[in-house]
Parts: structure tokens; C-alpha cells; sequence
């Protein structure tokens, strides 16, 4: 691709030869068409069909529909707010949890102690660990006659039976364990990647003017982080929202609906349900609710803002 | 969003960071004065949480069926056995494999020659490009579902590794992007430019100077998308029909939705589904920390 600019003898600065102009563009071209082909044009194809009503099971009424299926979403469909709500319980538990854990490992793990490295490696482990799999390891926990319920109940603890995953007052929290157990490590690894860029004799500086652990924590460590926090989150919160992989095969979106959310809500109306003009609707609004929360939360959050 | 983190400041060198890190901190470091005990039992307590869940999953996959040891002893590998030939796990893994390494070579190849003119090039859609990147993180991929299943229809890939492949690749790249962006950055220009003084093209500079330098970048991008690539379900369970096409979670959801599920069994396809990736977390770990304090922060 590049052979032609490889060719130029003793260009001092290439970026100013003629051919050399069309280079980015030529190195950007497949990501582009890529994103292109298999991002941008899905994209709008959602956003015809939000405006259409097209559904496979009743195809005598396709045809354009106007802003029929969005007045639908807003003013009669109770699921949506509900999927919603859930969608947005799911985000804030999950994110918050895993970052204060995250956290903590990381300031712990980057302490000096003996074992600091297999440590490290055990801890951060789960990070690797599939939606999927997580539903495997923890449906065997969780399971009422073998898992780990049936042994606390020989000790004495819980009753026999019990199960976590068909209990709507417990299903919620069920989740949120399993999903903590593999998503604290994210936080944990890019805190302490970015725990390690921070110039030791700050800490040197700040103990010999007596300040305690805590007082450095709150006024070096913490402000250093900010940045890393806030993209962290923002990531992870966006992430939480569209993964379904762990709600899906953990609990289907049940019991009752319990755990279904918004993203799964759309799934099941484009996929199983066959509507797929409103499944669009649906998808558009994710879409715009997601984006209008991620730039409020960098706005709020002053990201990048330089108070260090 | 880009320049207020590049503000951060240089990061230490990558491959210097740790031991770097381990020698400096024995002086007056955050740890100065903390009692062993304040780090090794919230430890233990945190370890306990995190290895119980992997220790039963392979407990179920090592002890016969309906023991209730809490020890796999005696052991039996009649659980994988059975996977493995009966529930095609073999085939799966073979299909996981292969979709795994096909969009770690093109999200790394791709994402590499992007990356490289977005570090190295300003041109007139280079703003718009980062944004569409950036805006692409928010586009949620199990709602494009429908629409790329119907693309893959039109393209006759359904039911073929390729829709996979390509699926996961696209969703995976514009991080990989910026990531390699930002570690191509970090590479001092002036390194390239005295290449090109010596007489080298644009192309074998970068081959010769600035590829070995990108190693560790390169080893933490190629392994997310080898790990995102063999973990990720919904594509996999939508675009692929016929069971000798799947892959290994759509094959252990199988296991888990059967009627009666067959603990031992699902064990055991877990213990399979987690070996590659631990394997490739177990020799990246320690990049992974340095690449990310190198690139991804600041991206």
C-alpha cells in the first residue's frame, strides 16, 4: 500500500509530497469502509425503519409510519419505562460497585508486599472471563441442590433449596454478584496502570509536611486519577447498558421480566416478536438516551478539566 | 478529549514501568508504614471471592457425576470426554479458534494503519473521523442486530465464520484505533525522521523503527480482540445456524438451556471455554497494566 511513498529517496519530511497527501487517507480507507459498510449503514437502515411499520408477521401493514412507533414508545408502552428503569438501576449498581472494589484492589495490589505479582495475576483474573461463562460458573453456585447454598445449609446457614435466581427479591443482587465478580478487575487494572504514572516524590514531599495517608489520598492520589475515573465509568457504564450476554443466558430477562433490560427489551421485540419498525424506535432512543447521558456526565464531571 | 489526556503528561517508559515502580517504592511510597496485615487479609478476603467460583467450576468438571466431594478426587475426565465427542465442543473450539485469531490479525493490521495516520497525518477529515469513533463506543451491537443479519443475508454470509469474524472486527476496531494511535504517539518523531534522512521510505522506517517499539501496544490490543473475539456470544448465536458453524459460548448457553442440565458437562465446557484466555491473561498481564498507562489513558 505504502510502496509508492517507500520509493521516494530522502524525503526529509514526506508528509509534504504530493503523494504523500493521499497517504492517511489510503491508511484510514479499510477502517473506514469497514465502519462504513457494517456501522454506519445499519445505523440508518434503524433509523428508516424506526419511521416505518415493518413487521414480518403482518407485512398488510408495512409501510411508512411516520412518528407512530416513537409516540408509541412515549405514551403507550409501559415496558419501555420499565426496561428502562431497570436498565438504568442495572448501570448505576454495577458501575459504582465495580469502581469503588476496583478501587480499593488497586491501591491494595499496588502496595509492596511478597507474592505482589501472582497476586496481581489472580485477582485481575476474571477479567478475561466471557458473559457466558460467567453464567456457567455462577449457575453451578447458584444452583439450589449442589451449589453453595446446599453447603452453607449442612453448616447451619440458609435453608435448603434455596433459589437465588428464581427469587424476585433476590434475583437482582444475584446478578449484580456474578457481574461484579469479573468486572471489578477492568476498574481495578486501568487504576493501577494509571496509580503508576504518579511521581513519588509527590508522596515523598506531602509525609515530610506531615500529611496522613488519607490526606495524601484525597489530595495526590485522587485528583491524579480523576481523568481515568471518569473515562473508566463513562466506558463501563455505556458497556453495562448494551451487554446482554451475561442477563441473557444468567436469568433470560426473568423471573417475571425482573432483569430485563432495555437493550434486551429491543432484542426480544426485533428478534422473537418479528416487530421490527418498532424494535427500531426502540434501538434510536437507546441510542439518543445513551449519548445524552455520556455527554451530560463528561459536562458535569469536568473531564479533563485541569485541577490537579 | 485526546489532548486534555495527552496533558497528563509522559508516562514512564513501558517496558521500564514495573521494576521501575518496585525499586521506587521502597522508599516513601503510598505503602510507607502500612501494617502487612491491613494488605494480606483484605487480600485473602478478595482472593476467596475471586478463585471460589473458579475452583467449583472445575470441582463439577473433575468429580464424577453426583458426587458431592468437596475435594475432585478420585478425578475423572469422563465429563470432558463427554463434551468434547458428544456436544461437539471440539468442533466449537476449533470454530472459536479460528474466529478468534482472524479478528485479532485484522483488528491489528486495520486498526494498525489507522492508528498510524491519525498519530502521524493531519488531513482534512481527521476530526470527524476521531468523532465517529468515539461515537461508534455508543452504538449498542446487540441492537444492530437485525440490521446486520439482514447485510450478512445479502452478502450470502450467514451461517459462514466470515459474518463472524467481520462482525467483531468492525466493533472491536475504533478502540484498537485509538489505543494504537496513542501508542504510536508516545514513538518520538524525530526516531522516524532520521530513518527517512538515512535514506529509508516512509514504510521500512516504520517497519524498522517504530513497530519494535510498539510491541507491547501491539500484544494488548491484538490480545483484547482475540479475548473480546472468543468470549463474544450474540453474533455467534444470531449469524451462525448450523451446529457445526458454532462457537463455544453459543455451545455452553446449549448446556445451560438444556431441560436438565448436565452440571458435570457444563463444567467442564466452562473449564474449555476458560483455558485460552487464561492462557493469553496469564503472558499478557503485566502489559497489560504498562500498555494501558502508555495508550489507553491517555489515549
Amino acid at each position: 500500500m505504502a510502496d509508492a511513498v517507500a520509493k521516494q529517496p530522502r524525503v526529509p519530511r514526506p508528509r509534504t509530497g504530493g503523494s504523500t497527501r493521499r497517504l492517511p487517507y489510503l491508511l484510514i480507507a479499510p477502517a473506514g469502509l469497514l465502519m462504513l459498510g457494517f456501522i454506519a449503514y445499519p445505523m440508518l437502515s434503524v433509523l428508516y425503519y424506526s419511521l416505518q411499520n415493518y413487521n414480518v408477521t403482518k407485512p398488510w401493514r408495512n409501510g411508512f409510519a411516520g412518528l407512530d412507533n416513537f409516540t408509541r414508545i412515549f405514551t403507550d408502552d409501559p415496558q419501555f419505562w420499565d426496561t428502562l428503569a431497570f436498565s438504568g438501576r442495572w448501570v448505576v449498581t454495577e458501575v459504582l460497585l465495580q469502581l469503588v472494589l476496583g478501587l480499593a484492589l488497586a491501591l491494595l495490589v499496588n502496595q509492596t508486599f511478597i507474592g505482589r505479582g501472582i497476586a496481581r495475576a489472580l485477582v485481575f483474573s476474571p477479567w478475561a472471563v466471557s458473559g457466558v461463562l460467567t453464567t456457567t460458573i455462577w449457575m453451578l453456585l447458584y444452583n439450589p441442590s449442589t451449589g453453595i447454598s446446599r453447603y452453607l445449609a449442612d453448616a447451619g446457614i440458609g435453608s435448603y433449596g434455596t433459589s437465588v435466581l428464581s427469587d424476585p427479591d433476590t434475583v437482582f443482587w444475584a446478578a449484580v454478584l456474578a457481574e461484579l465478580w469479573r468486572g471489578v478487575p477492568f476498574f481495578a487494572i486501568l487504576i493501577l496502570a494509571d496509580l503508576q504514572s504518579i511521581p513519588k516524590d509527590l508522596y515523598e514531599a506531602a509525609s515530610v509536611d506531615g500529611a496522613g495517608r488519607a490526606r495524601q489520598f484525597f489530595h495526590i492520589t485522587l485528583p491524579h486519577l480523576k481523568d481515568a475515573i471518569i473515562l473508566s465509568t463513562l466506558l463501563r457504564g455505556v458497556w453495562e447498558f448494551n451487554n446482554v450476554d451475561l442477563l441473557y443466558t444468567l436469568t433470560g430477562g426473568g423471573p417475571a421480566g425482573q432483569t430485563t433490560t432495555l437493550p434486551l427489551y429491543v432484542a426480544n421485540t426485533g428478534i422473537d416478536g418479528h416487530d421490527f419498525g418498532y424494535a427500531a424506535a426502540l434501538t434510536t432512543v437507546a441510542f439518543v438516551i445513551l449519548l445524552f447521558c455520556s455527554i451530560l456526565y463528561l459536562r458535569l464531571s469536568k473531564f479533563g478539566g485541569d485541577n490537579k | 478529549m485526546t489532548t486534555a489526556l495527552a496533558e497528563k503528561g509522559l508516562a514512564p517508559a513501558p517496558a521500564a514501568a514495573p521494576d521501575a515502580d518496585r525499586r521506587g517504592k521502597r522508599g516513601r511510597g503510598l505503602d510507607d508504614g502500612v501494617p502487612r496485615r491491613q494488605i494480606y487479609l483484605p487480600l485473602a478476603l478478595y482472593l476467596l471471592f475471586t478463585l471460589i467460583p473458579f475452583y467449583w467450576m472445575l470441582l463439577f468438571a473433575l468429580r464424577p457425576a453426583g458426587s458431592t466431594s468437596l475435594v475432585p478426587w478420585p478425578m475423572t475426565g469422563e465429563h470432558f470426554a463427554k463434551v468434547w465427542n458428544e456436544r461437539s465442543f471440539g468442533t466449537f473450539f476449533q470454530n472459536s479458534m479460528i474466529v478468534g485469531v482472524s479478528s485479532l490479525v485484522m483488528t491489528t493490521v486495520v486498526a494498525l494503519a489507522g492508528g498510524y495516520a491519525l498519530a502521524r497525518f493531519d488531513f482534512r477529515i481527521k476530526k470527524g473521523f476521531m468523532l465517529a469513533l468515539l461515537a461508534s463506543q455508543f452504538i449498542p451491537g446487540a441492537l444492530m442486530l437485525v440490521p446486520l443479519f439482514e447485510i450478512f443475508k445479502n452478502l450470502q454470509m450467514i451461517n459462514s465464520l466470515g459474518s463472524v469474524v467481520i462482525a467483531e472486527t468492525v466493533f472491536q476496531l475504533p478502540l484498537s484505533m485509538i489505543l494504537i494511535s496513542g501508542f504510536i504517539r508516545n514513538v518520538p518523531v524525530s526516531l522516524e525522521e532520521q530513518a527517512w534522512v538515512d535514506g529509508c521510505g516512509r514504510f521500512r522506517a516504520f517497519c524498522a523503527v517504530v513497530l519494535p517499539l510498539l510491541r507491547p501496544g501491539l500484544i494488548a490490543v491484538g490480545s483484547f480482540a482475540f479475548v473480546h473475539s472468543w468470549n463474544h456470544f450474540l453474533f455467534a448465536l444470531m449469524f451462525l445456524s448450523s451446529q457445526d458453524k458454532q462457537t463455544i459460548p453459543v455451545g455452553l448457553n446449549t448446556l445451560i438451556g438444556a431441560d436438565s442440565v448436565d452440571l458435570g458437562a457444563l463444567a467442564a465446557g466452562g473449564v474449555i471455554a476458560a483455558v485460552p484466555v487464561v492462557i493469553v491473561f496469564a503472558f499478557i498481564q503485566k502489559w497489560l497494566i504498562t500498555g494501558f498507562s502508555a495508550g489507553a489513558v491517555k489515549g
